[in-house]
């Protein structure tokens, strides 16, 4: 549907029957995904329907159990992390891990730099380049540019983020909950970034927050126990009375029924990056 | 009053900026002219000695202080060096032809293959390098590359050094077994036992040390060198910003290696001798934690370490032999415990506090508290 | 034929000592995070409780001693636990250097007590000498060490899976946050396992002054291999340890048969580094907190 463009190219990324089990729990169930060349697309579910862990296969952190991943019509598979990125896929964590004793620009020109042979890396940065310059200014950062990342507060730790990745500048970047634990300001600051950022970039968003993604969303994929329920745009998807049932309508009555997908969910999110 | 504020700003600045160029500038001279015009013939030789010490402090400062591995096998690094230069000037002094004494001794009858190569010096010079730097990139590649770290990382180099000592004794023949290499007149046309050709050789280990303190400072000044510390503080993340963490640490880790292999190297000459008691479990970790009273985080820390402690336990164990075990058991908990940064984040703390009292607000130039958790994590 | 079979209970006997060695080391380390380079000194400890019961005890010491070193070196664990080590969980890396300190102090005070040169315990008559089974000689001693590592392991299999102690350990291990909140006193169990690792260390030291002198640095022979059984058996895991202990032992001793003693250490280092490449987290892995 929306991953398939009018003459049939290839997508930019194609997920085909895709599952994980992690000790016989099936965090993902054959799912099927494909995202086009200059899409903004928004995956969303209850916690533990394997949004996150779908962002972690893709990019290397967890092997899949069954099924592929294509990227630019090659495949992901059996590609270890920094490859992945190499190959143009970026992404970000649901908690920020930014380098706290690096500078804010340090961290950006780190992400800038990964194609650099060892001989350059050896040299000294010299002054602050266009590029990493450009990214610092998109994110906000440009005044914080020369303190430490540690001294940074949670929402523009996010920002930091979502700056290293536009600095690696990928192909295809994966925001993993960007406004997560951020105030209404950070929150509307983030969207207008984000909406910026997806102009010109092909960009898949993992987002928890409903207003949020209503707010910027234009094509959803809702996953729920590891599988595909729906795709479409935000008012159709709201309309599905299946997306209602499992998601949106019965919130209160599925936080009881969720503990273990959610504490799946959680599992990954600290064993993802400590 | 305000260009006079500005006038003053601009002086702390250059005073913040020139800082440690002069203080490089002093100790250089303090090294070269001052020391050898002061100190006996004797004292200068053990200085020498700490400074070939100060040379394998900087590779433990890059890998373990800014890398965060902490590497227990220095010895081995240190000893290949040591038994390149060794092996050279034994066969230097043997002559063409000839066996080194000790092989005579042992009852050896032909030069063993191994050996006859290391007649020429661009040969065992060489060597001094690619040893240490070779063993420590494959290992590095194999441990690193699957993802092997942390203490597990200690503990392989703790072993290579235990399994590297019992070898180097049993092959007799070859290495002098525990008696090492020993007995060494001349030092390339250098004769060691004249005081002045001692001065020069002097001289060139405080050169040794001055030029790689100034690769090294250039490592960790630069992209890789901050790379070094992001991998330290969150190897995991670095990967998702395209680099391979393995070939980072890899990297810090042979550097470290070739620095305590010239280290080695040099401090054959100077102390005469290079045997297995020098390089096995216990001297690897009595490196480490050298590197440890003076501070793990910057280079010069890791060199002020080595000399201190090793000024320290010379003079010690001058006079109270079992009391320094007791001092160094108790030292190490003591640093590890409340000084984790060392003499020179002491230092640095003492500053803070000053500033603090005076009113002023900390230089920009401390480095930030988050150091220690880092590390610590 | 007969001379490969001879190695064996050499190379059985090692790995016995190896493994209660180790199977401290793997449970502090699993549980706690903390590499003691001082465990080393409890197994030392031990020997020397042994030694200085003879006058008292006699050529019975050995026997009498087992529980005394037991006790003896768990007390030291749980001391060092409580006045150092306890600041420095899950600070792997500061634990091993900071306790090599303590490692050093420990030799120091041996040495000032018993003096720097090796004293031998004697064995009870009837463990000296060996029996001969079909032309194989099985020395008594060696046995014993190895009955001893059987006894030992199968109370600790029985201590974690049947006693509700164990059980909480065990739960410690897996999930520390978790088993708190589930109001399990971490440190109490804490202090359990240290005080049962370290005294198993003494029982080893008990053991070994059947095969050898006992000496102030007899910890210093031992914990760089058994941090390697650690290493290759996989975090707290009991039958990780139990295997590679004894196939390090047995590696040592055949090793050092067939070519030459000094290139044992090598190979075993060579051998270890090969298995890294296949099992990198050791024989069995215990999902737990993250330590690195």
């Amino acid at each position: 549907m929306t991953g398939v463009v009018p003459g049939g190219r290839e997508p930019l990324l194609r997920v085909t029957g895709l599952s994980v089990v992690f000790d016989g729990f099936r965090a993902i169930d054959g799912v099927d995904l494909t995202v086009a060349e200059g899409e903004l697309r928004f995956l969303i579910g209850p916690n533990g329907a394997g949004k996150t862990t779908l962002i972690d296969v893709v990019t290397g952190l967890t092997r899949p159990t069954e099924g592929t991943v294509h990227f630019a019509g090659r495949t992901l598979n059996g590609l270890r992390e920094h490859q992945v990125v190499r190959r143009g896929v970026g992404r970000t964590f649901q908690t920020a891990v930014v380098f706290e004793e690096l500078t804010v620009e340090e961290n950006v020109d780190l992400a800038a730099s990964f194609r650099m042979r060892l001989p350059a890396l050896l040299r000294r940065r010299k002054g602050r380049s266009d590029e990493v310059a450009a990214v610092l200014d998109r994110a906000g950062l440009l005044a914080l540019a020369e303190r430490p990342a540690g001294v940074l507060s949670h929402g523009q730790r996010q920002w930091l983020e979502i700056a290293m990745l536009l600095a690696q500048r990928p192909r295809l970047l994966l925001l993993d909950e960007p406004v997560a634990g951020m105030s209404r300001d950070e929150r509307e600051r983030t969207g207008e970034l984000l909406v910026e950022i997806a102009r010109e970039h092909t960009v898949v968003v993992v987002e928890h927050d409903m207003e949020f993604v209503r707010t910027y969303a234009s094509a959803v994929t809702v996953l729920h126990e590891g599988r595909v329920l729906t795709e479409g745009d935000m008012a159709s998807v709201q309309a599905d009375p299946r997306v209602q049932e499992v998601y949106l309508g019965r919130s209160r009555d599925t936080r009881a029924a969720e503990p273990v997908g959610a504490d799946a969910d959680a599992g990954r999110e600290r064993e993802g990056v400590a | 009053m305000r260009r006079l504020r500005e006038a003053a700003d601009a002086v702390a600045s250059a005073a913040v900026r020139w800082r440690g160029p002069v203080v490089f500038v002093a100790v250089a001279l303090l090294l070269l002219v001052a020391a050898p015009a002061a100190l006996s013939p004797f004292r200068l030789e053990l200085l020498a000695k700490y400074l070939c010490f100060a040379i394998a402090a900087l590779g433990i400062g890059l890998a373990w202080g800014k890398g965060g591995m902490l590497t227990l096998g220095q010895g081995v690094f240190f000893g290949l060096g040591g038994y390149a230069m060794a092996m050279h000037l034994k066969l230097a002094e043997a002559g063409p032809g000839q066996l080194p004494d000790f092989m005579v001794w042992s009852g050896v009858e032909t030069l063993p293959a191994v050996w006859e190569p290391f007649r020429q010096p661009w040969f065992a010079l060489l060597m001094v390098v690619v040893l240490p730097g070779v063993t420590a990139f494959l290992l590095g590649l194999l441990v690193f590359g699957r993802r092997v770290r942390g203490a597990y990382f200690a503990i392989l180099t703790q072993a290579l050094a235990a399994a590297f000592v019992i070898w180097l004794v049993g092959q007799q023949g070859l290495t002098g077994g525990t008696n090492g290499l020993t007995n060494f007149t001349s030092f390339f046309g250098l004769d060691l036992a004249d005081e002045n050709d001692q001065r020069v050789l002097y001289s060139v280990v405080a050169v040794v040390l001055g030029l790689l303190y100034l690769a090294f400072r250039q490592v960790v000044a630069s992209r890789f060198g901050r790379l070094l510390v992001a991998v330290r503080d969150g190897e995991d993340r670095v990967r998702f910003l395209g680099y391979d963490p393995a070939l980072v640490k890899t990297v810090a880790f042979t550097l470290s290696a070739i620095s305590a292999g010239i280290a080695g190297a040099l401090f054959v000459p100077v102390v005469g001798i290079i045997s297995p008691a020098l390089l096995g479990v216990v001297p690897s970790l009595e490196f480490v934690f050298a590197v440890a009273v003076g501070g793990r985080y910057t280079l010069a820390g890791a060199v002020l370490g080595a000399v201190l402690l090793n000024y320290g336990k010379t003079t010690f164990s001058e006079h109270y032999a079992n009391g320094w075990l007791y001092l160094q058991g108790t030292l190490f908990i003591a640093v590890m415990a409340y000084a984790p940064k060392g003499v020179i984040g002491v230092a640095g703390q003492v500053r803070d506090f000053v500033a603090a009292r005076r009113g002023r607000a900390a230089p920009a130039v401390v480095p930030p508290a988050r150091v220690e958790e880092g590390a610590a994590a | 034929m007969n001379a490969f079979l001879n190695q064996l209970p050499i190379g059985l006997s090692i790995g016995a000592v190896l493994l209660l060695v180790a199977l401290g080391l793997t449970f502090t380390f699993g549980q706690m995070g903390v590499v003691n380079m001082a465990h080393g000194e409890f197994l030392m400890a031990g020997a020397y409780t042994a030694y200085m019961l003879q006058s008292w005890a006699g050529r019975q010491a050995v026997l009498v001693a087992l529980p005394v070193a037991f006790f003896v070196a768990g007390l030291m664990g749980l001391v060092l636990e409580r006045t150092l080590i306890r600041r420095f969980y899950g600070r792997p890396l500061d634990t091993l250097l900071l306790t090599w300190g303590v490692s050093l102090i420990l030799q120091q005070v041996a040495r000032d007590l018993f003096g720097a040169p090796n004293v031998q315990v004697k064995a009870p008559t009837w463990l000296v000498g060996g029996a001969e089974w079909s032309g194989i000689r099985m020395p008594y001693a060696r046995m014993f060490i190895l009955a001893l590592a059987v006894v030992c392991v199968v109370a600790i299999w029985f201590y974690l899976a049947r006693t509700k102690q164990g059980r909480r350990m065990q739960a410690v291990m897996q999930n520390r946050e978790l088993a708190a909140c589930s109001g399990i006193a971490t440190s109490r169990v804490d202090q359990r396992t240290f005080f049962i690792g370290s005294g198993l260390a003494g029982v080893a030291g008990v053991g070994l002054t059947l095969i050898g002198p006992v000496g102030p640095a007899l910890g210093t022979y031992y914990i760089v291999d058994a941090f390697l059984v650690v290493v290759a058996g996989g975090l707290g895991q009991l039958r990780g340890a139990v295997l590679a202990a004894f196939v390090l032992g047995l590696l040592n001793s055949y090793v050092e048969y067939w070519s030459d003693a000094s290139l044992a250490k090598v190979v075993v280092f060579a051998v270890i580094i090969g298995f890294l490449q296949i099992r990198p987290q050791g024989l069995f892995v215990l999902r737990s907190r993250k330590l690195t």
